[in-house]
């Protein structure tokens, strides 16, 4: 893996398991076929006929019948809190979140407090997610000071001390000169910007979709354009610097439409798109719960449907979370005052597995392409179910109906949109950098003697 | 019906009933003793986060009427403004064991929210700019007052609709009687889809002519500085009622309180086609009946509450 020194996680004693006769499922590798997976010393070390695989000592046993093994989940987009906000997440119960979700490998944002826009504070986080993230973490850092939107931060520095790209996320970048001068500097500092689009003049004051809904609510309303308008500048911008740029958590029609006339034309610009965006729309927001307060907001069917369209061909480059932890007491108040943001890591697969995979909208093996290469635009490779890689693995009860609760998450917030949901196929165990992260508590486990 | 959050969740059934218990309710105010014992012992908190004069008046002034106990909190001076949580303050008024709370905020689904976590019954008296329901319903009830029915009528709501809750409620409640309703206003100031709820959309008032009933909403003079529109003189020139666009047989209403000379000229606010002062009085019985309907022939004891006083043994009782 390329960059592989700018993830961090706890270290721990590799994994060694069979599964056995798991439906092993990698699209990249055109491999779709029932065998005996075998991780040795943290390694894929065989994918044998079912019941072919020798035990051998330590190995844990598995029973993978009715099991499908995926390549793990990467998701460029999550808010870890550390530090300054623990009460909503730390590393270890972020990872730990993430883990139960199936992913092997996550990208933390830096809209903390402090925002991680200085090296000492990179460090901090780096140093404590070697003790204490269950799965590799990778970190951005501010593009600009105090996510100031005015100064750039130390961006050569904070390359060189492990940040895996730059991003305000949280906050756009106002200013076209601002963003026009860091794209200039990553010819010094070499990492991928990621780019919260945000006009906010034009989102000012909303805080949900402008729409019928908002309309009828009469809430202030961020419209579509406040998004779709900034991508085109930054797209202009990124062609001119003759640069690349990731754009961060589409959620309009209009947006999608830029990003594919601009990649048509030839522009180096990769983006993500969220599980909530894919499935929900501002009709949800009716309910008044802040669960369904997120930025951008949950927008109308009809750009649900180009999002769902532009991840089906390709337009949108892979899903990510947005993974946002909040405590209860700011979540519990009025939709309007309300914090941005829903948790989503333990819910992703298992609820565009429900919604789209299954009614037929999206084919299994886009969604597990989509969900695996969040990290290329960063330089983290998607995992392969192949021998010799890393251990990066779901195994997955793609049948198991579950109802998301109230309560329950690994995660230390449970602002999740999808709550009380009924939704099919659940992540029983997680293997990430080698090294079993999660299983599921009901789910056991033989051990070869 | 345990609550009225909103004219949304209204059946016309259920305001037909509101109406007819408001009709009685006008008959007492008639009367020389204008107060009836229906809520007597029980106790009505009107909680206001925003400054109301007539809401908050008409409400303690209806609570006292029906006998019932009451108190008013207001955001100024009270613990809302040392920061404790609405869910906090809600928890401890609910420890007055209220039949009902009144509640105004600048939130919207504040009501709801405060019905999620109270015992009593909840009236929405506004929520930010989503709703306004006893409003609505007074509205309704003061023009078929003049008119009978609703159905067939044609309505025109004039102004600030983008940031009026009457607008919303009003436009509802209307509706569900049976009228026309169209939404007539600076185009920044109408909601951009709000076409979807079934009104009519106009930006100038060339057809005012086809209204029975013009509805002004009151415009703030804030708006100008977010640029919504370009000045009080020009808003005034394009979408003033005045006595040249108000004819003789249109009935003129105002939620109150009348920016004179902006949205309404003077002269048509004292003319006898306005039902504004009506509008006031309608207040009182429409949010009796509220009251009324809510909490009479409820249970007004909460369960588990300990043992009641009968129950309680006393000195000198035998055990």
């Amino acid at each position: 893996m390329a960059k592989q020194a700018t993830l961090c996680m706890r270290p721990g004693p590799p994994a060694s398991l069979i599964v056995r006769g798991a439906r092993v499922f990698d699209p990249r590798l055109d491999l779709d076929a029932h065998r005996d997976l075998v991780v040795r010393d943290g390694e894929i070390a065989e994918l044998a006929e079912p019941g072919a695989a020798a035990e051998f000592e330590g190995a844990e046993m598995v029973d993978g019948e009715r099991l499908m093994a995926l390549p793990a989940f990467v998701d460029p987009h999550v808010h870890f809190r550390v530090p300054g906000q623990e009460h909503k997440e730390d590393l270890e119960t972020g990872t730990r979140s993430a883990a139960a979700g199936g992913y092997c490998a996550v990208i933390a944002m830096a809209n903390t407090e402090p925002p991680i826009d200085s090296a000492a504070v990179l460090g901090s986080v780096r140093d404590r997610a070697e003790r204490e993230a269950s799965i590799p973490v990778g970190f951005v850092a501010n593009v600009t000071r105090g996510m100031g939107g005015a100064e750039l931060t130390e961006m050569a520095e904070l390359a060189d001390s492990g940040a895996i790209g730059f991003s305000d996320d949280g906050q756009p970048i106002a200013d076209a000169r601002v963003l026009r001068r860091a794209l200039q500097y990553q010819r010094l500092a070499h990492r991928l910007i990621a780019l919260h689009e945000e006009d906010p003049d034009l989102s000012s004051g909303g805080v949900m979709h402008e729409g019928l809904v908002s309309a009828a609510l009469g809430m202030a309303g961020v419209p579509s354009v406040s998004e779709s308008t900034m991508i085109a500048r930054d797209c202009s911008l990124a062609v001119f610097e003759d640069t690349r740029i990731h754009i961060q958590h589409l959620s309009a029609r209009a947006s999608v439409e830029e990003v594919s006339r601009a990649k048509a034309a030839g522009v180096r610009i990769t983006c993500e798109v969220t599980p909530h965006h894919l499935t929900l729309t501002d009709e949800a927001v009716r309910s008044l719960d802040a669960r369904f307060k997120m930025n951008p907001p949950l927008r109308s069917e009809d750009d649900r449907q180009a999002l769902i369209e532009g991840l089906r061909d390709g337009t949108i480059d892979c899903v990510a979370t947005d993974h946002a932890p909040h405590a209860v007491e700011e979540k519990e108040v009025p939709f309007e005052e309300a914090a941005w943001g829903v948790t989503g890591l333990e819910t992703a697969f298992a609820a565009l597995h429900t919604e789209l995979v299954l009614p037929g909208v999206l084919p299994l093996e886009t969604l597990v392409e989509r969900m695996t290469c969040g990290g290329e635009p960063f330089g983290i490779e998607a995992p392969r179910l192949e021998m010799g890689a890393p251990a990066n693995v779901t195994l997955i009860d793609p049948e198991l109906a579950w109802t998301v609760g109230e309560e329950g998450y690994e995660s230390r917030s449970y602002n999740n949109c999808f709550g009380g949901r009924d939704l099919t196929g659940r992540v029983l165990m997680t293997v990430a950098g080698g090294q079993v992260a999660f299983r599921q508590r009901s789910f056991a486990l033989g051990v070869a003697s | 019906m345990k609550h009225l959050l909103g004219v949304e969740d209204l059946s016309r059934e259920e305001m037909e009933r509101v109406l007819e218990r408001a009709e009685s309710f006008a008959e007492v105010g008639r009367r020389d003793i204008k107060k009836v014992p229906t809520l007597r012992g029980r106790t009505v908190v009107n909680l206001f986060y925003e400054s109301s004069t007539r809401t908050l008046s008409s409400f303690e002034l209806a609570s006292k009427r029906l006998s019932a106990d009451v108190v008013s909190v207001k955001s100024a001076g009270s613990s809302v403004d040392k920061g404790e949580s609405l869910k906090d303050t809600v928890a401890t008024l609910s420890a007055y064991d209220p039949a009902a709370i009144v509640i105004r905020s600048p939130r919207a689904g504040a009501a709801r929210l405060v019905a999620g976590w109270t015992e009593a019954s909840v009236i929405n008296a506004g929520d930010g700019k989503h709703e306004h329901p006893t409003q609505a319903l007074l509205d309704v009830f003061t023009l078929r007052q003049r008119t009978d029915s609703l159905e067939g009528l044609d309505i025109w709501i004039v102004g600030d609709v983008l940031h009026s809750r009457v607008a919303r409620s009003c436009l509802l409640a209307f509706q569900k009687m049976g009228a026309k309703v169209t939404l007539c206003g600076p185009p920044t100031l109408i909601p951009r889809g709000i076409e979807g709820l079934g009104c009519r959309v106009s930006y100038d008032l060339d057809d005012l002519a086809e209204a029975d009933v013009v509805y002004a909403l009151r415009m703030q003079r804030e708006r100008m500085s977010e640029s919504f529109v370009p000045s009080l003189r020009e808003y005034a020139s394009r979408y003033q009622i005045d006595s040249r666009r108000l004819g003789p047989r249109q009935l003129l209403m105002h939620p109150g309180p009348v920016n004179r000379g902006v949205e309404l000229a003077p002269e048509v606010i004292d003319s006898p086609q306005s039902l504004i002062t009506a509008q006031v009085e309608s207040g009182l019985v429409v949010r009796m009946a509220i009251l009324y309907e809510l909490l009479a022939g409820t249970d007004r004891s909460r369960p588990d509450r300990g043992p009641s006083p009968a129950d309680t043994p006393t000195i000198g009782q035998p055990a």
